[in-house]
């Protein structure tokens, strides 16, 4: 009776998990098989999990038309890696200024770090203040400063391992020994806190490798395309395409030959998340726990 | 340390301060980054609220332009679409929560179950897959489900010789695709906040109700579910609080911005996105955001509230 209830619970419990899974999976295998369908079939028979004319002619494509795709590639690494850096050294340091208790004023540093979590000024604030103050539009920096840069919760989920997981005794063993602060940050604690500095700049990376609200906000299609990421040319290629549909009669801004074809967008898509998939299965364990750590302050 | 202050109180003090400054320059050295970062990217911003009372004029400039008083919020609320806008952040919201915990939950407690510690591992890291695309990429992949004409459905309709549906022009499927894309890209996530709870309770209890015969249905009924009750309240407590905010990316690039589905995918940050970079229209446009931030802030503040006084640590302050 017993061994029989727990089998009907694996059946169950395996039956939905592989249920949710291919939920989860079925619309990335059906973008990467369109990429792979023939374009005259898909226009005449639409997209299918098993198209009877394959061709590989997206993709030649986009060989042929790297010049774009490729600086596309290239600047979402530079602003990642660059931004992810950036982010990382702020982040810490701030982190580390908050949790020296003695520190005088440190009460109200901590207080202007929550408090960004509550309140905001919102988008048009913000977007004013990036472009009429600091006149980013239409930079590179416009990708890597606002709103990605720093964010109160990470600096909390930092101060907090360096609170609790950093041993007091080393660091005031060091002081002792007359070390100063920052050979301290450099040479002890940041070592010790490798753990949540890869978790933390993983899910930095991914948000700049992911964004494109920026993008949206400040580049201009005509001055700053020149600074598209991937994310920013899937976007536009959606918006051309959008135009059109919306536009028919008109023809105005776009040629119509000048849009890539179905089949050309599923495989830029492709191209888009490939590197997230080829990197994901390595990095999978500490996307997990960077979630996990996340959850023990929200 | 104490004893030598005793002896020699003037040395002590000297040094004392010394040792303290030698301390504080460097630590705000440290801090002044973050600092700098967080004036720029959270405060100044903080105080541009006040665009929302100013008439603003592109001639006189950002500080130049006329004060208005609440013309802008006026304006906004009498317009039809304030309410539209509102209704659908809040609709879908709750449609999210509700929905969002339910599966969730679900799903942590079914992944718990499974025995394999490979296959579990296998479903977390795909079911966790979407959480990693960013919503540029989840419109390519609907798209490819329901453009008009390649589209998988219209496909497989045409084949069963059925009429196609016009999906983008189409408002009454759109709450149900919206909250299936949310649900699609989000369980990954909080299906694992949950089951590191759930992986965290005692495992005492389950022993005990073992011995005395329990099934698994009950254990899940009778204990895991009352014991994931404080993370359950907390979660949705907060999720409330952000009840007024909305995921500009779900909402604009998932229905291509469509027009004609405005009257249900639009909400308030859409809104906000195509008054102030479609339309130019800063005054409606900073009305709207500045009322989100303000309802929002008071959400927030009286979520965290009554979560302190119901569990303290899981408060933000």
């Amino acid at each position: 009776m017993k061994i029989k209830e727990s089998t009907v619970w694996q059946i169950i419990s395996n039956g939905v998990m592989i249920l949710f899974t291919l939920c989860a999976l079925f619309p990335f295998v059906l973008l990467i098989i369109a990429s792979f369908t023939d374009n005259t079939w898909a226009t005449v028979h639409g997209f299918s999990f098993f198209p009877e004319a394959w061709s590989l002619s997206a993709y030649e494509y986009i060989a042929a038309s790297w010049s774009d795709i490729g600086r596309a590639y290239v600047m979402t690494a530079v602003v990642t890696v660059s931004g992810t850096a950036l982010s990382m050294v702020v982040t810490s340091l701030f982190a580390y200024a908050l949790s020296d208790r003695e520190l005088p004023g440190v009460k109200i540093l901590n207080f202007l770090c929550i408090f960004t979590m509550l309140f905001s000024g919102g988008i048009v604030a913000s977007y004013f203040t990036w472009t009429q103050i600091f006149h980013i539009r239409n930079t590179v920096y416009a990708l890597i400063f606002p709103g990605l840069m720093m964010n109160a919760f990470n600096v909390i989920l930092v101060k907090n391992y360096f609170t609790f997981s950093v041993p007091p005794s080393l660091v005031e063993a060091a002081r002792i020994d007359g070390a100063g602060e920052i050979t301290i940050f450099v040479k002890i604690v940041l070592p010790l806190s490798a753990p949540i500095l890869a978790t933390i700049g993983l899910m930095t990376g991914l948000n700049y490798w992911n964004d494109w609200n920026n993008g949206l906000y400040y580049l201009s299609a005509r001055e700053g395309s020149k600074y598209y990421t991937i994310q920013l040319l899937l976007n536009q290629i959606n918006d051309n395409v959008q135009f059109l549909a919306n536009n028919a009669s008109k023809m105005s801004g776009i040629q119509v030959g000048s849009l890539p074809t179905t089949t050309v967008r599923m495989a830029i898509a492709v191209i888009g998340i490939l590197p997230v998939l080829v990197v994901y299965p390595f990095l999978q364990k500490y996307f997990v726990k960077g979630i996990t750590l996340g959850a023990v302050k929200e | 340390m104490a004893a030598k202050a005793n002896t020699h109180p003037n040395g002590m003090v000297l040094n004392r301060r010394k040792i303290r400054w030698r301390r504080i320059i460097p630590m705000y050295l440290m801090a002044l980054p973050g600092i700098i970062y967080l004036i720029c990217n959270n405060y100044i911003p903080m105080f541009g609220i006040i665009i929302a009372f100013k008439k603003l004029n592109v001639v006189q400039g950002f500080f130049g332009s006329d004060w208005c008083g609440f013309d802008n919020f006026k304006f906004l609320f009498r317009s039809d679409t304030a309410f539209t806008i509102i209704r659908n952040t809040v609709m879908y919201n709750v449609v999210f929560i509700v929905l969002g915990t339910c599966i969730s939950i679900g799903a942590a407690i079914l992944l718990n179950e499974v025995r394999s510690k490979f296959a579990s591992r296998i479903y977390q890291s795909l079911i966790l897959l979407p959480y990693l695309m960013s919503w540029v990429v989840v419109s390519y992949l609907v798209y490819a489900i329901m453009a008009n004409d390649t589209g998988l459905i219209n496909a497989m309709l045409r084949a069963a010789g059925k009429e196609t549906i016009n999906w983008y022009q189409t408002k009454k499927y759109w709450p149900f695709i919206l909250t299936f894309c949310h649900i699609w890209k989000g369980t990954g996530y909080s299906m694992i906040i949950y089951l590191s709870s759930i992986v965290g309770l005692s495992q005492d209890y389950f022993e005990a109700a073992r011995i005395d015969g329990a099934t698994k249905w009950q254990q899940i009924k009778k204990i895991t579910i009352p014991l994931l009750k404080p993370t359950i309240i907390t979660m949705f407590i907060l999720s409330v609080g952000r009840i007024f905010a909305s995921d500009f990316g779900l909402f604009y690039q998932v229905p291509k911005n469509s027009g004609a589905l405005y009257e249900v995918t639009q909400t308030i940050d859409v809104y906000v996105y195509n008054a102030l970079m479609q339309r130019s229209d800063y005054g409606m446009s900073s009305a709207a955001s500045v009322f989100q931030s303000i309802v929002g802030f008071i959400l927030v503040i009286t979520a965290n509230k009554i979560v302190s006084k119901y569990s303290a640590e899981n408060a933000l302050f």
